[in-house]
């Protein structure tokens, strides 16, 4: 299977904090790939770095073989990369409807003089998105009793339905998903595991996302990677991260943490 | 009664008038518009040529603040602009009035792009000294490059014209003023019924995640300036027209904190609000002159204490309605629609 997006040895630093120590590894193309680790392990750092709000100080993530360094996050998304974040990031004043328009608008053309007359091709564009959202996404992700609402007034579950939709309408060919069922009860995250299911099967969109719920993890994910103190630490099938030694360590702790820290950071002094 | 609002087209969804009774009512707007003047006195007429400058200025400064988020004291700066190019070309060329003020408009646009440069890195309170730095910069401008602005004296125009028709009267420049206020409210309608208003709203609310989804922050920032900048300089040159004079004064700060205040009494973000506070903000200096008239004769000293009240009253209301109603005069009309929406039948 060929790789959309190939990570290799990215590192990003905050002053002394290193995020991001060499992270490689490569997302095989339509599949669901979950980046999993403790907190603070540098997932979501590694969401912006790929996002192009961080710039990594070494290594380089390229996308359907071209080198996404310098790429602005505007021309990023207009490539089809979009996103989801962790702590929602709709736009609370508009309506569901407006929210999910706007993540086409890469793909709009008209400038402001169409939009000022609203005539022409500048209205066969907007009827064209409109259409498009309504039958694909709005349907998809059942949605439609709530499109006239502002995002303020609904729960936390939809709205992060609505984040969703807002990425798919930006017709992407990786769709980066940061905790996607985070907070929501066993009924949401179910049919929130069904959609991303079907955003794979149904769309042929490649899905990345980092999640804490294991259960979600292990029964969606083709393939996953485990972070943990910025470092790739296990790769593969559920089935063999599962059982890494490694990978139990992290999670599980071990009651030598100095074992764990020094064989992390063979060169890095224990304090 | 009307009970239900099934759509057979998502054209007939997205329409600006969604049912056929919006659309005899504003038809019925239109058509009170239009007989206004006829049956109006000189008086009433003067307040309505002030009140349609002031709707496309303050429209234009809501489509900056209230829609993209980004505060400006520049505003008269650029209504001078516009004034001033207006002036300018009445005295020296024979252009008609639509062309006059296409110019004052992108010129004043071209002004505003340069002045919202700051605005990617600079946001608040910092935008607006940035702004308030560009209209003191204008102001001196107007004052000193006498050869063109003609100094503190400033400029007097030739009467608006268009084939041979001049407009001299407030009864005439009602027939530019109004239809112009109302294409333009029109305007910027359609915009927030599509990509670019959306982008506009997107930076307001969250301009992280309006990145992310590809909108690039300073091409749109620079937009809404040069769009809001030319509602400014056309509603600078309608300015200029209706009072044939044009000097650094007529375009004081004060008149940049009016228009704010205008907006942010109607309705930050709501165009309905902006056309609201800009009728309400032109209109309160005028009932507090009646007031005063009517109080003159039981307290003699009335003029003496009400003058001035004006910058008070505005304070107190700009302080009121952020702290009351910060979604303005155009929340307590949506109240009051929606109180009689099933009235009788409810309450």
């Amino acid at each position: 299977m060929s790789s959309i997006l190939e990570i290799s040895n990215l590192s990003l630093s905050f002053g002394g904090v290193k995020a991001l120590q060499g992270v490689s590894f490569r997302v095989p193309e339509n599949t669901v790939t979950t980046v999993i680790g403790p907190n603070g392990a540098g997932k979501t750092s590694l969401f912006n770095c790929i996002s192009g709000f961080y710039k990594p100080q070494q290594g380089t993530i390229s996308y359907q073989g071209k080198a996404l360094t310098g790429v602005k996050p505007p021309v990023r998304a207009a490539m089809g990369l979009a996103r989801t974040f962790q702590n929602i990031a709709l736009f609370r004043g508009m309506t569901v409807l407006d929210n999910i328009k706007l993540g086409a608008h890469v793909h709009m053309k008209s400038g402001l003089l169409g939009s000022l007359a609203y005539f022409g091709a500048a209205r066969r564009e907007e009827m064209a998105v409109r259409e498009e959202v309504e039958r694909h996404i709005i349907d998809f992700l059942e949605i439609d009793h709530i499109r006239r609402q502002p995002v303020a007034n609904l729960s936390y579950g939809l709205q992060k339905r609505v984040e969703l939709a807002r990425a798919l309408a930006m017709r992407p060919k990786v769709l980066l998903l940061d905790e996607p069922v985070a907070g929501m009860n066993r009924e949401e995250k179910e049919d929130m595991a069904r959609f991303i299911l079907d955003i794979r099967e149904e769309w042929g969109v490649t899905v990345l996302m980092v999640e804490h719920d294991m259960g979600m993890v292990m029964d969606i994910s083709d393939h996953i990677a485990v972070l943990n103190f910025g470092q790739v630490i296990a790769e593969g099938l559920p089935a063999d991260v599962q059982n890494n030694q490694q990978v139990i360590e992290a999670y599980l702790g071990t009651s030598d943490m100095d074992s764990l820290r020094k064989k992390l950071n063979p060169e890095r002094e224990v304090a | 009664m009307r009970i239900g609002d099934a759509k057979q087209s998502y054209e007939a969804d997205e329409a600006i008038w969604k049912s056929s009774t919006q659309k005899v009512w504003f038809a019925v707007l239109l058509l009170v518009l239009a007989v206004f003047p006829f049956m109006a006195d000189a008086y009433l007429l003067y307040l309505g040529c002030m009140v349609g400058i002031a709707v496309i200025s303050t429209t234009g400064l809501n489509i900056l603040t209230g829609f993209t988020g980004l505060i400006s004291l520049g505003q008269a700066g650029f209504m001078g602009v516009g004034g001033y190019t207006v002036a300018w070309l009445s005295a020296n060329s024979a252009l008609p009035f639509p062309v006059t003020l296409l110019l004052a408009g992108l010129l004043a646009a071209a002004v505003g792009i340069l002045v919202g440069l700051p605005s990617l890195r600079v946001k608040g309170l910092y935008l607006a000294i940035a702004t308030l730095a560009a209209s003191v910069f204008l102001h001196f401008i107007f004052a000193e490059w006498e050869s063109v602005t003609g100094g503190m004296g400033g400029l007097s125009l030739e009467p608006a014209h268009l084939f041979g028709l001049s407009f001299q009267s407030d009864f005439e420049m009602y027939f530019i003023i109004v239809p112009l206020a109302v294409l333009m409210v029109f305007g910027a309608t359609n915009i927030f019924r599509t990509r670019t208003g959306r982008a506009f709203i997107a930076i307001r609310d969250r301009d992280i995640s309006a990145e992310i989804l590809g909108i690039n922050l300073l091409r749109y920032k620079l937009m809404s300036f040069a769009l809001s900048s030319f509602y400014a300089g056309v509603a600078g040159g309608l300015f200029a027209y209706f009072y044939r004079v044009v000097t650094p004064e007529s375009f004081p700060l004060s008149m940049s904190i009016f228009y704010l205040a205008a907006v942010i009494v109607g309705g930050m973000g709501n165009l309905l609000g902006g056309i609201l506070g800009a009728a309400f903000m032109t209109l309160i200096p005028e009932a507090l002159k009646l007031l005063t008239a009517a109080l003159t004769p039981f307290y003699p000293n009335a003029p003496i204490f009400m003058s001035p009240m004006l910058e008070i009253i505005f304070g107190v209301l700009i302080v009121g309605f952020l702290i009351f109603e910060p979604h303005g005069l155009a929340e307590i009309w949506h109240r009051i629609r929606r109180f009689f929406s099933l009235w009788p039948f409810k309450n």
